[in-house]
């Protein structure tokens, strides 16, 4: 039961610290100081004590859109298991529903942005959705092959591995695996190789493009869903990379945040060390995305009989 | 270790199509070296016990595939004042869905090839076959004489991982001979790079066509 409030908390509390996390690395690497760790949180309860303007053209869609969103990432949240303990909800399945409640935020962040009437929105939209077409079933394969080597199809018992854990039989297909997912995750989550969170440059714009209509709690909404929305990816992919776990269970929380904190210290370091791509050229990545989750799965298939 | 050997060739596989889809010479370079260093490993990974011949043999891979070829490239792209850019002749992405075309035709054409019966848990034969077609590929879609020399530099990881198979059998002195015609052919093909960079003030291939006087 404990676990199940911790899981919770974490899941409310932390996202904000890891955009906070990643804020303080791309600074130092710029040589700045940079905004504190906590900034986000501070923006995103301005935010909420703010008023909003609702524009006249839009229909309940537009305050549907971020409230749907929170709820699935959300909902989303629960389904994973954080560190060595089990998720609060779990069925045989639930992957599929996991998939499709990012899909679900995603339809109604999009239908939010049309909603508006705005063609620049409507062009957010169409990237964004574009994107998504390669960035899902790269993410399916990737928990094809998490499903054939747990033989579960639970996200919990997925994510922990088989029971004697990930033995080094598997790392061929792992290491393709969370190389395909850590894409997946910097496009989901519109970091940098894909979209860059701060521009406001209208060519290039995916996310930021889609919610320059919402204000006030609206948007605070919208952030602190693109923050949890990283949160739960990032705590996908560490379950594969650094598949450890202590005998002592209550070790096992602070060793989770560390593990979350670095990897969000490393996706600082890559946001700082790469140019942003060009639009064509985002496909391809992501296309390579799905490539290694495929080549993961074939050789699994092929070579671990 | 044929655990431990998979990861690492998956590792190189990556690195194959890492090759083909950047669009930075420098970028290209330090990758097939890092690739370099990585099959210098692999003999580690396949000796149950290390010999004196094997240990020779590793840190010579190591030291002249991981820096001394590199560096003599990028000495050579220095020196000739290029674009750092690859010019490809088809897209980076066509490059990498035929790069992932042709390692998926390894990892298929490898299963069906007789092959002895401790290798068959192994990836030695379909990693060396995709990284021979990845180096094929990387020469011949390739204006830039120096991405060529990438290619060749690719094509011969690939016949190295081959040679892994008879790495029992292999004398050093064969080894030995390879690396010292790599290092050699390398050599004398960037000095032929800045030739064509100084007699046609680019180092594209294609202007090697017309005749000059």
């Amino acid at each position: 039961m404990t676990d199940k409030i911790i899981h919770i908390l974490l899941l409310i509390v932390m996202p904000p610290l890891l955009l906070g996390v990643i804020n303080k690395t791309k600074a130092w690497f710029a040589g700045r100081n940079g905004p504190p760790v906590l900034q986000s949180y501070y923006d995103i309860i301005k935010l909420l004590r703010k008023g909003m303007v609702i524009s006249t053209t839009t229909t309940w869609i537009f305050i549907a859109g971020p409230v749907v969103t929170l709820a699935a990432v959300l909902l989303a949240g629960m389904l994973i298991p954080i560190g060595s303990f089990n998720s609060p909800i779990a069925f045989a399945g639930d992957l599929i529903l996991f998939a499709y409640l990012f899909g679900l935020a995603r339809f109604f962040t999009t239908a939010a942005a049309m909603d508006t009437g705005s063609p620049f929105e409507g062009m957010g939209s169409a990237r964004e959705v574009t994107f998504a077409c390669l960035s899902e079933p790269a993410m399916f394969f990737a928990f094809l092959v998490l499903a054939k080597l747990s033989g579960s199809l639970t996200l919990t018992h997925m994510l922990h591995g088989p029971a004697e854990g990930f033995s080094s039989a598997m790392a061929a297909p792992l290491i393709l695996v969370s190389i395909g997912l850590f894409v997946v995750l910097l496009a989901e989550t519109c970091r940098i190789p894909v979209d860059d969170p701060n521009t406001h440059l209208e060519l290039t714009m995916i996310h930021e493009v889609m919610v320059l209509d919402h204000s006030g709690p609206l948007l605070g909404i919208i952030l602190y869903s693109a923050a949890m929305k990283m949160f739960i990816l990032g705590t996908v992919l560490l379950h594969i990379i650094l598949p450890f776990q202590t005998r002592t269970m209550w070790i096992n929380w602070p060793m989770f945040i560390i593990e979350l904190l670095g990897l969000a210290i490393v996706i600082g370091i890559v946001e700082s060390i790469m140019a942003r791509l060009r639009m064509r050229h985002i496909p391809g990545l992501l296309i390579a995305a799905l490539l290694f989750c495929g080549f993961g799965f074939i050789l699994l298939v092929r070579y671990n009989q | 270790m044929t655990d431990l050997l998979n990861a690492v060739l998956v590792i190189i596989l990556v690195m194959n199509l890492f090759a083909l889809g950047t669009s930075r010479i420098n970028a290209v370079i330090r990758t097939v070296a890092i690739q370099g260093i990585l099959l210098g490993i692999i003999p580690l990974l396949i000796h149950k016990h290390l010999t004196i011949p094997v240990a020779i043999m590793i840190i010579v891979a190591v030291v002249i595939k991981g820096t001394v070829i590199p560096t003599i490239m990028i000495r050579a792209l220095r020196d000739a004042q290029i674009k750092r850019e690859v010019e490809p002749l088809i897209g980076f992405l066509p490059s990498i869905i035929l790069g992932a075309m042709a390692t998926a035709f390894a990892l298929l054409i490898a299963g069906q090839l007789p092959l002895a019966s401790q290798h068959y848990g192994t990836l030695l034969v379909p990693t060396s076959i995709a990284t021979v077609f990845v180096g094929f590929i990387l020469l011949v879609t390739r204006y830039k004489a120096i991405s060529q020399v990438i290619g060749y530099l690719v094509l011969e990881n690939g016949i190295f991982i081959f040679s892994m198979l008879l790495v029992e059998a292999m004398p050093l002195i064969v080894e030995m001979g390879v690396m010292l015609d790599l290092f050699v052919g390398i050599f004398v093909t960037c000095i032929i790079i800045n030739h064509i960079n100084q007699a046609f003030s680019s180092m594209d291939t294609r202007h090697l066509v017309s005749l000059k006087e």
